[in-house]
């Protein structure tokens, strides 16, 4: 019998097949089970030039603040929780130094949606007479239904784009060595979306166990990634922080430490040198610090 | 009992536009309505849903500014949520940053979209909502700062521009009301403008106009607000709101 794919990788392994100029997304919500570990592996590679998709928050907001995003399409940036507003994505914003390809919520999944089921685009009300559609230019156009409505009419909806990506990095709470994975909190967001619509697949997950550990944990229905949808594995506990995850909540004292600390280029410096500038062990001893220095 | 307050008007205005929704998702950002849709489904309109801001579908009513304290009825996970407002199953209370004549709405970016001189939130979900289902705003303080003659980026979609992008935009294109802290406002049938419909105890109608920075359409009489019920005030006081959060919103 041959040996099955070895996908289980380190956390800087999983990103090397990242390379400037690529078109990623990301997984999670807002502040919500995003790949944080992978995004921090990203930070420590010399990548840049990157476009990012999805639905944003710290992930964005960290990348931009290493210089690596060049054109960002979401359907919205929000730490959701006070001060709300990425203070990187903000400066960026106000700085021009981003392209945005701001859209409607809905038509981001319209977009992975396409992209996942290999059409062009997909059809969508949601940006019909707002300024989602002209910020687009060229680049977001309609399509008339061949087929008119009851009063005869020909109803014209966006044509969303497919919205392929390069790669996926998404981060779920348990999976086995071959890319099954689960979540385990109260919602799958559009992971499963964001690798079918990928080239290459990264995913982080607070543990790894036996296919047999996975599948008696969760529901069936809390498996959203099969190994078809996979290509790497990492392991990485706790990897979602200071966003949440299945097995611990938003670490919301260090979201608001990581939002002051973008004020100025004094208070990044040490926000960088302390958590950013070695390795995600490194990171996840000093947050254990920062916490233990908030309690005292 | 003591008279209601400005912000107890408020309450009651923002739950009076969620009446006849029936059972749809009532989803409501800013205190006073969210005070208003969990005292319309506790009085006149019990059908409606709401989430409890994460995944789920809560019954009961309880106070505002801490965690859902009912029963889980659903599951309502995003992707869901884009379901049952494309399929129309929603009427959303947002807050603009700026509204105009016709009720397009920013809550994006002030300022040039290409480098803005204000990043706000995005367009969130405003595009899709006012196309898809019945939308409404809260207004906390009614200015011309707000009621603005063009906003700078059309984030939810007024009447002019969905009858411009034609009948897919403006098949289910629906804004019902408009409250501030001033007054109570909606959209005159054939022209799409805002309208006044009645000014809350204590306000002229001079006010709102003196407060809005373009043309109203205004009624030969403009009636007064209708007063809470006791029943209303009495939810409002001990059971939505005892630590009094909507005068942080819409000061007495």
């Amino acid at each position: 019998m041959a040996e099955k794919r070895e996908k289980r990788r380190s956390l800087d392994e999983a990103v090397a097949g990242i390379q400037s100029g690529m078109t990623i997304g990301i997984g999670g919500w807002g502040s919500r089970r995003k790949p944080m570990a992978l995004v921090r592996a990203l930070l420590r590679s010399d990548v840049t030039d990157l476009t990012v998709v999805g639905y944003l928050g710290p992930d964005l907001g960290l990348l931009i603040s290493a210089g690596k995003v060049k054109r960002a399409y979401y359907g919205f940036v929000s730490l959701d929780s006070a001060p709300f507003y990425d203070p990187w994505f903000a400066q960026a914003r106000v700085a021009g130094t981003i392209e945005s390809r701001e859209m409607d919520e809905g038509m981001v999944k319209a977009g992975l949606q396409a992209a996942a089921a290999r059409l062009p685009f997909m059809p969508i009300r949601a940006g019909l007479g707002s300024d989602a559609q002209t910020v687009w230019g060229d680049e977001l156009k309609t399509v008339a239904s061949p087929y008119p409505d009851a009063d005869g009419r020909t109803e014209s909806v966006i044509a969303m784009p497919a919205l392929k990506l390069d790669a996926a990095l998404v981060h779920l709470d348990l999976a086995d060595e071959r890319g099954n994975a689960a979540y385990t909190g109260v919602d799958p967001y559009f992971d499963d979306l964001f690798c079918l619509a990928a080239e290459q697949r990264i995913l982080s997950v607070d543990k790894i166990v036996s296919t047999e550990e996975l599948v008696k944990s969760v529901p069936n229905q809390a498996l959203i990634l099969n190994r078809s949808m996979v290509d790497t594995v990492t392991e990485a506990p706790n990897g979602a922080h200071f966003t949440f995850a299945g097995g611990y909540k938003r670490d919301e004292k260090f979201q608001r430490h990581y939002a002051e600390s973008a004020k100025t280029p004094e208070a990044w410096q040490t926000f960088a040198d302390t958590y950013l500038s070695g390795s995600e062990d490194d990171y996840q001893a000093a947050v254990r610090k920062f916490a233990e220095e908030q309690k005292s | 009992m003591s008279a209601a307050t400005r912000a107890e008007v408020c309450a009651v205005a923002c739950a009076e536009a969620y009446r006849g929704s029936g059972e749809v998702i009532a989803s409501a950002f800013g205190t006073i309505p969210a005070i208003g849709v969990r005292l319309a489904r506790n009085t006149f309109e019990p059908d409606l849903m709401v989430s409890d801001g994460e995944a789920s579908a809560v019954r009961g009513t309880w106070a505002v500014g801490g965690a859902a304290d009912g029963e889980v009825e659903a599951w309502l996970p995003f992707n869901q949520i884009f379901d049952l407002v494309w399929n129309g199953k929603r009427h959303i209370m947002m807050i603009p940053t700026q509204l105009d004549t016709y009720g397009n709405c920013n809550i994006s970016a002030i300022g040039d979209h290409a480098r803005p001189a204000v990043q706000l939130l995005g367009v969130r979900g405003a595009p899709g909502n006012t196309v898809y289902h019945p939308t409404s705003y809260w207004v906390p303080r009614h200015s011309t700062r707000v009621f603005v003659p063009k906003v700078d980026m059309v984030s939810g979609v007024g009447y002019d521009n969905a009858r411009k992008a034609g009948p897919a935009a403006t098949r289910y294109h629906e804004l019902r009301r408009v409250v501030t802290d001033l007054a109570v406002l909606d959209f005159t049938p054939d022209t799409g403008r805002l309208r006044l419909v009645s000014v809350h105890p204590g306000v002229t109608v001079d006010d709102v106009v003196g407060a809005t920075g373009f043309d109203l359409v205004i009624p030969d009489s403009v009636p007064q607000t209708r007063i809470p019920t006791a029943e209303e005030l009495e939810l409002i006081r001990t059971v939505i709101d005892p630590r009094n959060l909507r005068d942080k919103e819409v000061p007495a």
